[in-house]
């Protein structure tokens, strides 16, 4: 682990408790036909001070809600989000209140920015709605913070002006000009340029290092999570199928899907790419036992039988993974 | 054989500022059989380049050099036989195409009807089967012909697409950004089924990405576009693994190989920004952003020169490179 990351956990343990941390949480939508989905189906998770985790599955695996759970743009049916400890309150002064201290950053920037607005109003709309002060000195120093040097270089400019790199910029400078203590990202340079890409992760621990901001970054990206995140979370249909530092997901993978989704990353000489069939299942109709068991290579190849376990995978349901656990994996033939 | 060859083809687009040289002179074949990779970023070219192989490209451009489709001047043709290449002989798949089928017809109606245009021997009754055949060719049930696009997932719909194109069965698939809006997982499955096409059909396969990873995996051949021209080829693993063009190499870099330490809290970027078609820098367009420029480079302009075996980049660097510029001739 590097000494960043170590320097985080430690931060955590002295606060005694994660930034962030949402228990058991279960967010439903009605879905087709009168049927209900169930986008979160019993999530467990955390971030600490200073701490960047990355949240990797398929698109429809709840992510997305995830995050917004987190926002406090959707309100769960069960479980609770904790902020520094107490309960997420879903009222609109406490939620303004908890807004400056958690911003999001969209995977789009040409679709986050107003083009009528130039960079200096979309950076200080954060801070006009909270009514803050020294409105401009906010803004001057939220852009340099993103790179965006010198500010007033760019202030007057317009979306159409800048660049791809440069308008994720700005839209992470209207998140810095909250002081934020965490900033979700949902896929934060899947739609730029490759040699853009870089320059942004970077930004990101930068600003981590510099300022001590959380970062929960939502992505289908392995190579991401490893440029950046201390810890990985895996979902798949609602629930987290592993949990673990980057280094111990990504090396000593557990769960059959995470294995499956390192070996598709595209890479010279790779281990025998493992094709999943089929895509996400649906939230609607969540599999028996095992939520992943229709699609398990180790199940399908008869690992599990061997093992003794096919029957539970097909039948047994397995319990929510804590928050606080290490490395983790719900999953029977490796738990 | 090859069944697609471009030969030093530009295209400059008329704006109101001028002209704007989006292709600046590209050669690239495609063979039967083969699967080949085109890189680069927003705006070198790569996508205008594309619209010259059926002759899509809009009013506003002017398109100089050979585009051969099966030996024919995509270019010079007429309408009735330009029609007849389109889909028949070529035929793309676009970006985006997730958005191309119509909402409110079935699939099945959707690729029976280029069947129904394009054979005259064709009834309606052997195109429904043919639509069958090729939608379990793309790995979908044939059932899937009284769907409508809703009905699908994102990677189902790049399938349909896909079957589109194979229609008519043509000897080249252009593919334009296959998999970008897709997840690793369907990602894998879609580049699986191209490249199974075109081991099956003899097909040859142009594949266009921003993602070097992508390509180095499942292309024979890759050619890496930047400001309009193609600044290094060659077999697509050698390429990725041991680039010789310093801009090749910040984009292999870009995606890390997981388990590589020294990317690990260190992602790998490129200061600036992909140049501007209408400002392209001096000498070499990459100078004002490369690590590794010297003085000559704002000065000089490097053609593709042989870089080992199958191999060719434009840098400087490479030995015996032959360059064009100021007082270096």
């Amino acid at each position: 682990m590097s000494t960043l990351a170590t320097a985080a956990t430690a931060a955590e343990e002295r606060s005694g408790q994660p930034l962030v941390e949402v228990s058991d949480l279960r967010v439903r939508f009605r879905g087709y036909a009168g049927r209900e989905a169930r986008a979160l189906d019993g999530v467990s998770m955390s971030v600490g001070s200073g701490e960047i985790v990355a949240v990797v599955g398929e698109s429809g695996c709840g992510k997305t809600t995830l995050a917004r759970s987190i926002l406090g743009l959707v309100r769960p049916s069960s479980g609770v989000v904790r902020f520094r400890g107490e309960e997420l309150s879903y009222g609109a002064r406490a939620l303004r209140r908890y807004r400056r201290e958690v911003q999001l950053v969209l995977q789009d920037p040409t679709g986050s920015l107003n083009p009528r607005h130039s960079v200096y109003e979309a950076v200080a709309e954060g801070p006009r709605v909270h009514r803050l002060k020294d409105e401009s000195g906010r803004v001057a120093r939220a852009l340099s913070q993103a790179g965006l040097r010198p500010p007033e270089r760019f202030a007057l400019r317009y979306p159409h002006e800048l660049s791809g790199g440069q308008r994720q910029r700005v839209v992470i400078a209207g998140a810095l000009a909250l002081d934020p203590r965490l900033i979700i990202a949902d896929e934060p340079v899947s739609s730029l340029d490759a040699s853009v890409r870089g320059e942004i992760l970077s930004l990101l621990l930068q600003l981590r290092d510099e300022l001590g901001v959380s970062l929960l970054v939502v992505t289908h990206d392995l190579g991401l999570a490893w440029n950046i995140a201390d810890r990985i979370v895996v979902m798949y249909l609602g629930r987290v199928v592993e949990q673990g530092t980057t280094e111990e997901v990504l090396h000593r993978p557990k769960h059959p899907y995470t294995r499956a989704l390192l070996s598709v990353v595209p890479e010279i000489d790779q281990r025998e790419p493992v094709v999943l069939a089929g895509e996400t299942p649906d939230p609607c109709r969540v599999p028996a036992g095992c939520r992943f068991h229709p699609r398990c290579p180790a199940l399908a190849s008869g690992a599990a039988a061997a093992a003794g376990v096919a029957d539970d995978c097909v039948g047994t349901p397995l319990a929510v993974l804590p928050a606080a656990g290490g490395h983790s994996a719900a999953c029977h033939l490796h738990p | 054989m090859s069944v697609l060859e471009l030969r030093d083809v530009h295209l400059t687009y008329r704006t109101a500022a001028g002209p704007v040289p989006a292709v600046r002179g590209v050669d690239l074949t495609v063979d039967a059989g083969q699967v080949v990779g085109l890189a680069g970023e927003s705006g070198c070219g790569k996508s205008s380049l594309i619209s010259t192989v059926l002759r899509l490209q809009p009013k506003s451009a002017t398109v100089a050099g050979q585009v051969l489709v099966g030996g024919k001047d995509v270019q010079t043709l007429s309408w009735s036989a330009l029609r007849a290449v389109r889909w028949g002989e070529a035929a793309v798949v676009f970006q985006g195409a997730l958005h191309s089928l119509n909402p409110i017809q079935r699939i099945g109606a959707q690729l029976v009807e280029p069947i129904l245009v394009h054979d005259r021997e064709a009834t309606p009754r052997t195109a429904g089967a043919r639509v069958g055949e090729l939608l379990s060719q793309v790995g979908l049930p044939a059932r899937y012909a009284d769907q409508y696009p809703h009905q699908l997932s994102g990677g189902q719909k790049q399938r349909v697409m896909i079957a589109l194109a194979l229609t008519c069965d043509p000897q080249v698939l252009l593919a334009d950004e296959p998999t970008t809006a897709l997840d690793v997982m369907v990602q894998a499955q879609v580049l699986e089924l191209l490249t199974g096409v075109a081991a099956e059909r003899g097909m040859g396969v142009l594949i266009i990405s921003h993602d070097l990873s992508v390509l180095a995996t499942t292309c024979h051949k890759v050619a890496v576009m930047y400001a309009g021209r193609v600044v290094e080829e060659g077999p697509a693993r050698e390429v990725f693994e041991h680039p010789r063009h310093p801009y090749v190499r910040a984009l292999a870099r870009a995606f890390p190989t997981i388990g590589d330490t020294t990317s690990r809290y260190a992602p790998a970027g490129l200061p600036g920004d992909p140049p501007f078609p209408d400002h392209l820098p001096s000498g070499c367009p990459f100078h004002p952003r490369c690590p590794e420029a010297v003085a000559q480079c704002p000065s000089v302009d490097v053609r593709l020169w042989p870089a080992g075996p199958g191999r060719a980049a434009a840098c400087v660097h490479v030995d015996g490179a032959e360059v064009h510029g100021a007082g270096l001739r």
